[in-house]
């Protein structure tokens, strides 16, 4: 018998979800061949089964949470009497753990921040202003809304809020909700801790149609709107994957995070095309991959990050971290969502070898076949919009880097060389960068050197 | 005793006050002869003569500076703008001059300005004026705006009598159209003093002038919805009668105050600045306002409807409120 347990994709990653089984039980079962899918919070992945055998029991079904190191299946080594066994020991593993999913999408708990302890003795004149105190999170994770008038009848009858139901818009705690609350007996004390006997007044919250564990699910993503405003019409309702909501955090921290400026750079990349084109078929001969734009505009970075250091940074409060290694996220677009699968060490590497990592860990994040240390520890990101169409684009800074390229679409423009109206391939580059340490004269500098790489090529690509 | 119209009240206030002493005279364009534009003045020459009933030029400068002059001799100027729009013909009078001579040397002027103001007549953008603003920001001044002709004859009769040089608004919108019974003993209403034209526990609509009016009717559309609104009428600008606001919002605990006045920089930011340092933790809602659009009063009818708040505009910010 071997344990099949949830693997640890990453550093910080502490759960994942399984998202498909690939075998069911009582199949047999190759050591390495693939057995599940997961998602984390950093990756998507398949998972091959650690031995041979015949998989005799899945204890964690499909869409469940579990944390790192939980044994999620049983297979057994000797294939002997599964088939037998199997039927009868594993009949339907589907309901078998109810609590489970629940506990799945109960959101992550809060480290409760400090209550607004109501202070009693008012000697300190600083301000300690309890309505400038941040609103706890519910228990769900949910912010409590409520107002001044609020805060203070709950300050001065020591009420915790987050035992309240809202029935103001968007959930907010009105004067009404509370003052029911206190008359009812229904609220807890702060202090204690202790829900009051028949806590929470049963208040159904006219909730909107579906149940609030969407929103729940993220304290980072908050709704503009009260939710109510958003179902209207015909309409239907689609979970985020955990992809999808890993994305839309990170977007959301580094929108508040980093002051983005952006730049924009043309440039004429004819010769680059020419010699694309000329080489095209030779290159792919002779390695074995293709030849596309995209190890040129790594290359150029690549200059411009050891010309331009600051640039190839992370912040860590006020000190800049300097990365030594030039390690070059590349933005994969996936049916599913988006990947960022890291080129390490990109200085090191000559412009074949860039290449071959390229089309490798693209065609591997479509496959689902990165490795978490794959998708980690980038230094700067480029990302490529053209690719799609788009003339520019002006994405949002991969975190924990301080700039990110963006690439426009390659297309032929009229433009002016010595005083005559030519033909040329070009392109238009975007660069957001953090300003907090990256200045425009530096980010402007980073851009001419990136450019003039570009225009005037001398690598040999072969 | 008969109703009168607030135009009426407001010509019973200047007689009476000529009548109980003789410093008070007054000055204005066409206000002898033809007895005023809106008719305020009628037979008020006739009665007290041309050395008190003075036909002015058409020089808003000249008629303050002479009533500030008028004033610093002992006498009592009531001076009529033909449209308050032309108060800002005569700014630095005003400002300079009658607000700052008690401060500067000792020298107050006891002036009345009064004059027709307000929108809602399809005066256009020259003859609609709400300018209360524009003095809101001069300490040395008072500003009256009634919304009654009970409360437009009282404070009239307060302003004469008040040391200070104090602008009284008339809305041209309310001369005519609304009637009262008042007293027929003499009365005077105090200046700086709000009145609760409604009592509601719902929240409160803060309001002055023809918008008084208007709040009431949609106090009464939300009362069919169950939302009880407490409706004030500030009457007095400045001094604002900061206990009765206050007052007000620790009861209600929500603020909606409506004005004719445009937007920005209207009182509604002066007074939810107030309600913000002294009642912060009173709100249970943010404190919202219904005001004229940002632009000037329209001449075209339906343009000025748009323009102006009406009773559907404040109860939807209401009931919005109501909701928070």
């Amino acid at each position: 018998m071997a344990d099949v347990i949830m693997p640890q994709m990453g550093e910080s990653i502490f759960e994942g979800t399984i998202t498909k089984w690939l075998k069911k039980p009582g199949d047999k079962i190759e050591r390495d061949e693939p057995l599940f899918e997961i998602s984390t919070d950093k990756v998507d992945a398949e998972i091959p089964s650690p031995s041979a055998g015949v998989l005799k029991e899945i204890k964690v079904n499909e869409g469940q949470t579990v944390p790192i190191q939980t044994v999620v299946a049983v297979i057994d080594a000797d294939g002997a009497g599964a088939s037998a066994g199997a039927p009868a020991s594993a009949p339907a593993p589907a309901p078998a753990k109810t609590e489970a999913p629940a506990q799945a999408s109960a959101p992550p708990r809060t480290e409760a921040p400090a209550k607004p302890a109501p202070s009693p003795a008012p000697s300190a004149p600083r301000a300690a202003a309890p309505s400038a105190t941040p609103a706890p999170p519910r228990p769900n994770g949910q912010k409590i809304r409520s107002s001044p008038l609020v805060r203070r009848i709950a300050r001065e009858n020591n009420v915790d809020l987050s035992q309240i139901p809202g029935t103001g818009a968007g959930g907010r705690i009105s004067k009404h909700d509370i003052r029911a609350a206190i008359e009812g007996g229904g609220a807890s004390r702060s202090s204690s801790g202790l829900s009051a006997a028949g806590a929470a007044p049963a208040r159904a919250a006219s909730a909107p149609p579906p149940a609030a564990g969407g929103a729940a699910a993220s304290a980072v993503l908050e709704t503009a709107v009260p939710r109510e405003k958003m179902y209207f019409g015909h309409y239907e309702v689609q979970p985020m994957s955990v992809m999808r909501q890993r994305i839309a955090e990170h977007m959301v921290l580094s929108k508040r995070v980093s002051p983005h400026v952006y730049s924009v750079d043309e440039v004429n990349v004819s010769g680059i095309a020419a010699l694309r084109s000329k080489l095209k078929d030779k290159f792919e001969q002779s390695s074995g991959t293709k030849l596309t734009f995209m190890p040129f505009f790594v290359r150029a970075a690549v200059e411009g990050l050891r010309a331009f250091p600051t640039v190839n940074s992370s912040v860590d409060g006020t000190n800049i971290v300097l990365h030594k290694e030039c390690n070059i996220g590349i933005a994969v677009a996936l049916d599913w969502g988006l990947i960022v699968p890291v080129i390490k060490n990109a200085e090191e590497k000559n412009f074949l070898g860039i290449a071959r990592a390229l089309n490798d860990l693209a065609e591997r994040a479509r496959a689902k076949k990165l490795k978490p240390e794959e998708v980690a520890e980038s230094t700067f990101s480029i990302t490529n919009p053209g690719v799609f169409g788009g003339l520019f684009g002006l994405p949002v800074i991969n975190q924990p880097n301080v700039a990110i390229l963006g690439l426009g679409t390659i297309e032929k423009r009229p433009v002016v060389v010595d005083d005559a109206i030519a033909i040329r391939s070009m392109v238009y580059l975007t660069l957001s960068y953090d300003h907090r340490v990256v200045d425009g004269a530096v980010a402007h500098q980073f851009m001419g050197k990136v450019k003039h790489t570009l225009e005037n090529w001398t690598e040999s690509i072969l | 005793m008969a109703a009168i119209t607030m135009l009426e009240g407001i010509r019973q206030a200047i007689f009476e006050e000529m009548d109980r002493d003789p410093a008070v005279v007054a000055l204005g364009e066409d206000i002898g002869v033809y007895g005023g534009a809106f008719k305020v003045t009628e037979g008020l020459l006739a009665r007290f003569g041309p050395e008190r009933v003075i036909d002015a030029p058409i020089s808003e400068t000249a008629i303050v500076g002479a009533a500030c002059g008028m004033g610093y001799l002992g006498l009592r100027p009531i001076v009529e703008m033909q449209f308050i729009d032309f108060i800002a013909c005569c700014f630095n009078q005003v400002t300079n001059f009658a607000a700052k001579s008690h401060y500067r040397w000792g020298a107050p002027v006891p002036m009345v300005l009064r004059g027709p103001s307000g929108g809602g007549v399809h005066g256009g953008p020259f003859h609609s004026a709400n300018p209360e603003m524009y003095f809101m920001h001069t300490p040395g001044l008072k500003i009256i705006y009634p919304s009654t002709a009970y409360d437009a004859k009282g404070l009239l009769k307060s302003a004469v009598r008040d040391n200070n040089p104090v602008l009284f608004f008339e809305h041209k919108y309310l001369y005519r159209r609304i009637k009262e019974e008042i007293p027929a003993e003499e009365y005077t209403v105090p200046i700086g003093k709000a009145a609760v034209r409604r009592e509601g526990k719902d929240l409160t609509i803060l309001s002055y002038a023809a918008m008084v009016h208007t709040s009431m009717e949609a106090a009464e559309m939300l009362a069919k919805e169950g939302i009880d609104a407490e409706v004030i009428d500030l009457r007095t600008l400045l001094p604002l009668d900061r206990d009765a606001i206050l007052a007000s919002v620790k009861k209600t605990n929500k603020l909606l105050i409506v004005h004719e006045d445009t937007r920005t920089g209207g009182i509604a930011g002066e007074i939810a600045a107030l309600v913000c340092e002294a009642a912060f933790e009173d709100l249970d809602g943010p404190i919202a306002r219904v005001t004229s659009l940002d632009t000037p009063v329209p001449y075209s009818p339906p343009l000025e409807e748009r323009f102006l708040p009406n009773a559907e505009k404040v109860a939807t910010a209401a009931r919005d409120l109501a909701k928070y």
